[in-house]
């Protein structure tokens, strides 16, 4: 099923029927499936889906990338020219002067050994733009047009001296180095923090604004698609299953997928029962015994050579028994390592840990035990949190094992009580981890937290790294579960939204220290501190016309803090006039 | 290129003909709760029709699916059962009517009589040796001690390697530093020197030789097995074991160990290749097995005078001992084929 839109001649990236199958050893794969679609200059069309639709195999196809097991049917155009039949010489010179790519993860994307300089300056003399001093100049001044300060230093160092924003930002100043017609931005924003997120689309949608580039944005977040997309294309198993322009697609679905999709994405502000999601907020008493209890708490990582790493600094707040605690934060906000010290893994520097009523500061291994077998843990990627050499059984009965509670046939049967209870098949008890997929994977983390019946669990990112289908059905699960069993838990995430669905207190974290505390309605809604108002403001709704209210409100409170809002610093002609080109390109 | 494996839409009304078992399967265990997601659900289906494949059982497919592995599998299994059987082991007796011991009258210069066209045994299919000795029994009786001292080491050192690889990669702290440094210790020593002084101590049996060789060639699979420790221990599912509790033994053992396993059985192979190579070496140099007893090294460095005049006694044990470690090598490499973490079974 395939829709067309009308379609322009002046198209810059037009797919038409393109269909990608994988030769493997199991047979073939078939990954997409006869997908048609445009990008004209100056439009932003959004490719959604969520993994193993087919959305990167698509756009991989325009810049012939794909491993040489992947037979390709179809016709595909770059700026006019169909690039099926191009010599591989002429495919190279196409890649960055017509067509350009934004990856994933910046760290991945650059050369660890190279500077920022020579990545730049690489891509403009393969393309006869300009060479050696003047790449050098005009290097420094595509760092300047992307926002990245004191550029004439920056192009001198490595990688890993740059922040993940900085890095995208490289990134960018690369893609765009040749003037391309359009650029392919694979999840451009995924691995950065929200407010980098935002920082980064502004600059990319004034890519679109004053260079007129096309931008195929590959995405599996709704939010950023209703930030930026003009048109919207959503793709379910290879196949595309809807476009239309953000409004009709985000609006007014027609696809049951597209539905779906939408209905599973938390909405920050929309209160509880979303998904079906159920927190019951009577269970909570006031003066309920503490599950955890910090004070003053401060862990340092210690360092050869260097003074220890202060990664947590002065933190205090308390877990009620049958209470979520949200901790949110950015990357590098010592989140995480609160919840390493919470299961007694990384040891405390100063200040009281207190478990369940007991400090477990300078605990011996037996009571540390003893007291690990009251707490539950869940871990953000399902792919590393199971043992893949064994079954799910025993993966999920381990910790049975470890304490030995009940005989073999009593361990049996609760683990076929706990498949029951987060719906799995009881048929999975023999199966391995790498048969079954992420969201279902998380599940059995679940099931495998929950085996000792703790009073208290820690879940770290439990959802970030799934689909928001998966993380729709994982979450459903995990309050069904709370309900039940009533655990306290300590709910680690980056996402404002599922910490709104799901907590009853919230706790902001920044650089290690508390930013703000209370119960979620008071700090979600009503912020006091200037780092909460940044995180709410931030973070990206699916909704074209409210997520654009939210920007202007972002950028008028950026101006009030004084902080600028982030866009390419030149203009589009003065741009495109530099890029004629003053030599032989080289025989690439 | 036919569409069949192409899944129905969900709401086509047709999705009874798709070919994925478990979509039409009124049998199958339902889940409904959350309708929607679970019609469109990107989550594959657990395909409980299918037989479930271990990791074992995957790497065991590929393994048997890799023809120099199996050729050189089927050349190995011929050549130790040859030996065992031609001649017998210990006091069992063997097929062959002669024993590798008792001279007799040399006939015909000592010629192989093993003929190909046509094809023949022979009297003395080898040929003989100066004092008559019957050369296929002394080749096979030292293809035996040669293996036997190969297998016994590649065994001993890989318990050696990963127990001192696996302690100093999960325990770190001077542990660490004390095993690795040990182990620097031995790596610097050139190998053949190091070997060469213990095999003389060893007075030239196989079962001292072979213990003395172990304490030699361990190095390289404790350095493997701890680099591969380092890593694995940092994994999620390392963490959640000492979460819940788990002893450092116990998750050595089943949390970490299970998952070196490629690493080892391969580091293992090649060990064994390496040491039938070790060992002819130094029974060429005269530190290794000694006579009465013999090896396939001490019967190349034994005749190696009668090289021009008599070139069989030295090209069937030569032969024997390339085409051993050819074939354990090859049998390496198809391990490590079908170890490689590249295949994505996952997702």
């Amino acid at each position: 099923m395939t829709v067309t839109t009308d379609k322009t001649s002046g198209a810059v990236l037009d797919f038409s029927d393109v269909d990608v199958r994988f030769t493997t050893e199991f047979g073939s794969v078939h990954a997409v499936k006869g997908v048609s679609l445009h990008v004209n200059p100056g439009e932003v069309v959004a490719l959604v889906g969520e993994s193993g639709s087919g959305k990167s195999v698509t756009s991989m196809t325009a810049m012939r990338l794909l491993p040489s097991n992947a037979r390709v049917g179809g016709e595909i155009t770059v700026n006019g020219r169909g690039i099926r039949t191009l010599s591989e010489g002429a495919m190279r010179r196409l890649r960055g002067n017509d067509i350009a790519m934004v990856f994933q993860e910046p760290m991945t994307a650059l050369n660890p050994v190279l500077t920022i300089g020579t990545q730049l300056t690489e891509a403009l003399e393969l393309h006869g733009i300009a060479s050696g001093k003047r790449a050098v100049d005009r290097a420094i001044e595509l760092l300047d047009m992307v926002g990245i300060p004191e550029p004439a230093r920056r192009i001198k160092q490595y990688p890993h001296e740059l922040s993940g924003g900085q890095r995208q930002r490289v990134v960018i100043a690369i893609a765009i180095s040749c003037d391309p017609k359009v650029i392919i931005a694979d999840e451009p924003t995924t691995a950065l923090d929200v407010t980098v997120q935002a920082d980064i689309l502004d600059l990319l949608r004034s890519l679109k604004e004053k260079l007129n580039t096309g931008i195929l944005l590959i995405t599996h977040n709704m939010g950023v698609v209703a930030d930026m997309a003009d048109r919207v294309a959503v793709m379910f198993k290879g196949d595309l299953v809807e476009t239309g322009t953000a409004d009709e697609v985000l609006l007014n679905p027609q696809h049951e997928y597209t539905k779906m999709l939408l209905s599973s994405v938390p909405r920050l502000g929309a209160g509880r029962a979303q998904m079906g999601v159920n927190i019951s907020e009577d269970t909570i008493d006031r003066d309920a015994e503490l599950a955890i209890d910090l004070e003053n708490l401060v862990i340092e990582y210690h360092r050869l050579g260097k003074p220890p790493f202060r990664a947590v600094d002065d933190v205090s707040f308390q877990v009620r028994q049958g209470e979520i605690v949200g901790l949110v934060g950015e990357s590098g906000s010592g989140k995480s390592t609160i919840g390493r010290c919470a299961l007694g893994l990384i040891p405390a520097a100063g200040g009281s840990f207190r478990l369940l009523g007991q400090d477990i500061t300078g605990m011996k291994r037996r009571q540390l035990k003893a007291i690990r077998r009251r707490i539950g843990v869940i871990f953000q990627d399902p792919a590393a949190s199971l043992n893949p050499r064994l079954p799910i059984g025993e993966c999920i009965s381990e910790p049975m094992v470890v304490h030995k509670v009940g005989n073999r046939k009593e361990q049996e049967q609760k683990v076929y009580e706990l498949l029951d209870a987060v719906e799995l098949p009881r048929e999975v008890y023999n199966r391995y981890p790498h048969e079954v997929s992420g969201g279902q994977r998380q599940r059995i983390s679940i099931a495998r937290a929950l085996t000792l019946d703790p009073e208290l669990l820690v879940a770290d990112e439990p959802t970030s790294a799934l689909d928001v289908s998966v993380q729709a059905k994982v979450l459903n699960i995990f309050s069904d579960l709370q309900a039940r069993y009533k655990f306290a838990c300590l709910f680690i995430s980056h996402d404002l939204a599922v910490i709104d669905l799901l907590a009853h207190q919230v706790v902001v974290l920044q650089n290690g220290k508390v930013v703000e505390a209370g119960p979620r309605e008071q700090v979600l809604a009503n912020p006091q501190e200037e780092y909460t108002q940044r995180l709410l403001a931030a973070a990206p709704v699916p909704h074209p016309g409210e997520q654009r209210e939210r920007r202007e409100q972002r950028h008028a409170l950026l101006r009030e803090l004084g902080d600028e809002v982030s866009e390419i610093r030149a203009s589009g002609g003065e741009f495109h006039r530099t890029f004629v080109q003053t030599e032989e390109p080289k025989d690439l | 290129m036919s569409d069949n494996d192409k899944p129905e839409l969900p709401g086509s009304g047709r999705e009874h003909l798709s070919p994925i078992p478990e979509q039409h399967d009124p049998g199958a265990p339902q889940h409904r709760e959350f309708v929607t997601t679970d019609e469109l659900s990107v989550e594959k289906q657990i395909d409980l029709s299918q037989k479930s494949y271990s990791q074992g059982e995957l790497i065991r497919r590929r393994f048997f699916r890799h023809k120099g592995a199996m050729i050189s599998l089927a050349f190995l299994l011929f050549i130790t059962i040859m030996a065992i059987t031609s001649i017998g082991w210990g006091p069992i007796p063997g097929w062959w009517p002669k024993n590798y011991w008792e001279a007799s009258f040399v006939e015909n210069g000592g010629r192989p009589s093993l003929g190909f066209f046509p094809p023949a045994w022979g009297e003395q299919p080898f040929g003989q040796e100066d004092a008559g000795k019957d050369y296929f029994a002394l080749t096979m009786r030292g293809t035996q001690r040669s293996l036997t001292i190969a297998f016994t080491v590649g065994i001993l050192t890989t318990i050696l390697g990963t127990a001192i690889g696996a302690i100093a990669g999960y325990f770190r702290g001077w542990v660490e530093s004390v095993l690795m440094r040990v182990t620097d210790l031995f790596i610097v020593i050139p190998l053949l020197v190091l070997a060469a002084v213990l095999g003389q101590r060893s007075g030239g049996g196989i079962w001292p030789l072979a213990i003395m060789l172990s304490l030699v060639s361990w190095t390289g699979l404790a350095r493997l097995v701890r680099g591969e420790v380092l890593s694995l221990r940092e994994r999620e599912f390392v963490t959640a074991a000492e979460a819940v509790g788990t002893s450092p033994w116990r998750i050595i053992f089943k949390h970490i160990l299970p998952n070196t396993m490629g690493t080892i059985i391969v580091s293992a192979t090649l060990t064994i290749a390496s040491v039938i190579l070790l060992e002819s070496a130094l029974s060429f140099l005269g530190f290794g097995v000694r006579p009465p007893d013999t090896s396939l090294g001490l019967l190349i460095s034994t005749y190696q005078n009668s090289f021009t005049v008599r070139p069989w006694l030295f090209w069937w044990p030569g032969l024997i001992i390339l085409g051993i470690a050819l074939s354990v090598n090859f049998l390496g490499d198809g391990l490590r084929d079908a170890f490689d973490p590249r295949q994505s079974r996952s997702e």
